[in-house]
């Protein structure tokens, strides 16, 4: 075996991650934990001033629920989330978040976050639920506060974390996992251990397969790692099925929000016609919630996909259309100017504070919105608990507003003892984005707490002799190159190993034609899936033979094992869901309307003991 | 690219006690070459063009050429971040320029304090309320369900 030095940090409460919900997790925890004299660790495969989805920073925050002024109250946001997901979502656990998030802004703000206000001192609303930010530094400035209440020495960056420690009752005793810069294996030792790790990336095939391969809506190190956590830990995890599709700019997937919510432009396609109003009959079919407003995420998506599949495309934002007729509503010629470059500061900020890219193609292209419309497209699947997704853990409610059928433990405990999730990693409690998961986050580090107070012996242990086979199992890609790399004159092609790059292409083509990915229009069936899984099957034991020249590759290798589990969990949830749902996200060729009869969580609990995976029915218990 | 390294700037960061581009990286794509102490992006297709390392670099020896397989050449975008504000040059494929500056932060750098001078209400495990409730919701009591 590769020459490692074994690192043990034992703790109390561990966190595994660095972004928004780790960040919220960690100033919660680390008060808590003073209080009673625990420690806190956090491990971050990154550098916390720029890890998770909020690195490049953020042009907005789309939770406010803004309670305080008596804008709206929890159960309307309630409302719009449920609708928005078709009628399948936690309504404890949305308003849990709602009714918090509140908190995680204000605190924003007193750390430094510029959050935009008009002349009467009030936040400037992109939309209901968004304000306007000057977000580059967003999430240098969370991160800030969170260091600053866990202090340096409790802290690892670029240590990745592969796979859960569980003792023998099952309960969550850890993590382990090896650094990314040094020969170290770290075995992290706890009471309670938050996975906050992000969603899932690059598990489909993404548009763009030169190049731009890294050019994907969510970051492209996102690799699953909390889906993976969580279903490794035997946790029963909800909404698998339930991937995000989210309409962009095409190409470089710069965000549009601004330009919907806030400059009102209209979406066509080539001939002018608007699709939200020409389609509107579809919506008919997809009854109650086609005719709820705003319409559902996936809905406007495919009514934007039924054109571009009739051959009406390109579909266009209409910035020009939009941006003149801003300008005509100023009559005085000067004020006019001002509005205009107002505006268009405005709209250039919306890319440059988070999808450069996009400044950088509107550049190379030529584009001045006040000219010229620009094109919009969908972009591949993602897994996103946070945005218009749903995947992630089934986690248990708040006590003093959930049904009792979902609560087992301390808030956002998911059903392994000792282990929590939030933000991308939890699932059915959609709509938290940024803000939302660090109050997720906030919640589940106080729940994690409770739990390490109320559990002090710890759960039983992990033996050394096990600890010592997940080091050696770790660790093989690296002996594996060692060990073969020589016998080809080319290290790239040698049958005795598969690199991690083109393991991930061999994920991305079998998801994308066979469980609905951009190539087929995001159409599946059960025969495809069944062909899926098989070939799922066969990628699995080849991740087996995953060869790793140095660190950085070794950290691609497990990146891409991760994605794989993320990725069966997706293809057995959908298979188990014997309908349409979320048209626009995914559409089943052999089963092509939403049934009542599936107005039910799915969800899927992996077995530690035997391998096989359990599919099971929920019911959806409303609070309202 | 992605990224990229200026031959003639990079220092390798030498005066440093760590090379910032790759301290940052949040995909672990930035490497320093030890032989001639110049960075380079190791998996440019792996680049989410974040430009946490064009933003990080102390000598300006990074940028982003534009991903070659969809973006036309002759486009550039350059951010120059000081520590309230950061100012972008645009420089459009037909030469055209723009500027635009932003804040970034309303506080000093390092002066975030976790509860944001919100008091504590609560010793109480089981209470929903979070440690900094209900003065950081600014309702007298946590929002009602």
């Amino acid at each position: 075996m590769a020459n490692f030095e074994t690192v043990e940090v034992n703790t109390d409460i561990l966190i595994c991650g660095g972004g928004m919900a780790a960040c919220g997790a960690a100033v919660e925890a680390a008060h808590w934990a003073k209080k009673h004299n625990l420690k806190v660790t956090l491990v971050d495969k990154a550098a916390m001033d720029r890890s998770g989805a909020v690195a490049m920073g953020l042009s907005a925050i789309n939770q406010y629920v803004d309670v305080n002024t008596g804008a709206n109250t929890i159960k309307d946001y309630v409302e719009y989330v449920r609708n928005d997901l078709m009628g399948i979502t936690r309504e404890d656990l949305v308003a849990n978040i709602a009714r918090h998030v509140d908190s995680s802004v204000h605190l924003f703000e007193k750390w430094g976050l510029p959050i935009w206000k008009d002349a009467d001192g009030k936040y400037v609303h992109e939309g209901r639920w968004q304000l306007m930010i000057n977000g580059e530094s967003y999430k240098i400035i969370v991160a800030e506060a969170a260091k600053n209440a866990l202090g340096d020495e409790n802290i690892y960056e670029r240590v990745f974390i592969t796979e859960p420690l569980i003792d023998e009752a099952g309960h969550c005793v850890g993590a382990v996992g090896f650094s990314i810069r040094e020969n170290k294996f770290y075995v992290f030792k706890a009471k309670a251990v938050i996975a906050t790790m992000g969603g899932a990336v690059h598990v489909f095939k993404p548009r763009s397969s030169g190049e731009g391969l890294g050019r994907s809506w969510y970051p492209p190190f996102n690799s699953g790692a909390s889906a993976y956590f969580t279903i490794k830990a035997g946790a029963e995890m909800t909404c698998q099925e339930v991937r995000f599709i989210t309409v962009r700019f095409k190409d470089a997937y710069g965000p549009v929000g601004a330009w919907f919510l806030l400059f009102k432009a209209r979406a066509t396609n080539a001939l002018g016609e608007v699709y939200m109003q020409t389609r509107r009959p579809e919506l008919e079919k997809w009854k109650p919630y086609g005719m709820v407003k705003p319409v559902p995420a996936n809905l406007r998506n495919w009514l934007m996909m039924l054109d571009v599949m009739e051959g009406k495309g390109p579909i266009y934002m209409r910035t020009e259309e939009a941006l003149q007729k801003i300008s005509d509503a100023v009559p005085d010629e000067k004020e006019r100017k001002k509005k205009l470059k107002e505006l268009e500061s405005e709209a250039w900020e919306d890319f440059l504070d988070m999808t450069i890219s996009q400044a950088i193609l509107w550049a190379a292209t030529n584009t001045f919105p006040e000219k010229a419309p620009s094109e919009i497209a969908a972009c591949e699947p993602y897994f996103i608990g946070s945005h218009s997704g749903a995947s992630g853990a089934w986690v248990s409610g708040p006590e003093d507003i959930a049904p009792k059928e979902y609560c087992w433990g301390p808030p956002n405990m998911t059903t392994v003892d000792g282990l929590f999730t939030a933000g991308d990693g939890s699932g059915a409690s959609s709509h938290k984005f940024s803000s939302g998961s660090h109050a997720e986050g906030r919640i589940a580090g106080k729940g994690a707490v409770r739990w390490a107070v109320d559990h002090p012996g710890g759960n039983g242990g992990v033996a050394a002799a096990a600890i010592e086979e997940l080091k050696e199992r770790i660790l093989r890609p690296i002996d594996l190159f060692e060990k073969h790399a020589g016998e080809t004159t080319d290290a790239d092609i040698n049958p005795n190993y598969i690199r991690p790059k083109q393991y991930m292409f061999r994920l991305q083509k079998l998801m994308d034609e066979y469980a609905g990915g951009v190539s087929t229009n995001f159409m599946t069936s059960e025969p495809l899936m069944v062909k899926g899984l098989e070939l799922l099957d066969l990628l699995r034991e080849d991740a087996e033979k995953l060869a790793a020249e140095d660190l950085h590759e070794l950290l691609r290798c497990w990146e891409n094992v991760h994605r794989t589990w993320q990725a069966e969990a997706h293809i057995r949830t959908m298979m188990f869901r014997e309908e349409t749902r979320w048209p626009g996200y995914y559409f089943r060729s052999d089963k092509p309307e939403m049934k009542e009869d599936w107005k039910v969580f799915a969800n899927c609990k992996y077995d530690r003991k035997t391998g096989d995976w359990d599919m099971m029915k929920r019911d959806i218990i409303p609070i309202y | 690219m992605p990224s990229f390294v200026i031959t003639e700037k990079c220092d390798g960061c030498k005066a440093l006690d760590k090379t910032a581009c790759q301290y940052i990286c949040p995909n672990d794509l930035m490497v320093l070459d030890k032989e001639t102490m110049k960075a380079y992006n190791q998996d440019p297709a792996m680049c989410w063009e974040c430009m946490c390392c064009v933003k990080i670099c102390p000598v300006q020896a990074m940028e982003v050429r534009g991903y070659a397989d969809f973006v036309p050449l002759g486009g550039f975008v350059t951010p120059l971040r000081s520590s309230d504000s950061i100012l972008w040059t645009v420089k459009f494929r037909n030469g055209t320029l723009k500027r635009f500056k932003f804040p970034i932060r309303t506080t000093e750098e390092g002066t975030a304090v976790p509860d944001g001078g919100f008091a504590s209400a609560s010793d109480d495990l089981v209470s929903p309320l979070l440690f900094t409730e209900p003065e950081s919701t600014k309702c007298a009591e946590l929002p009602k369900v």
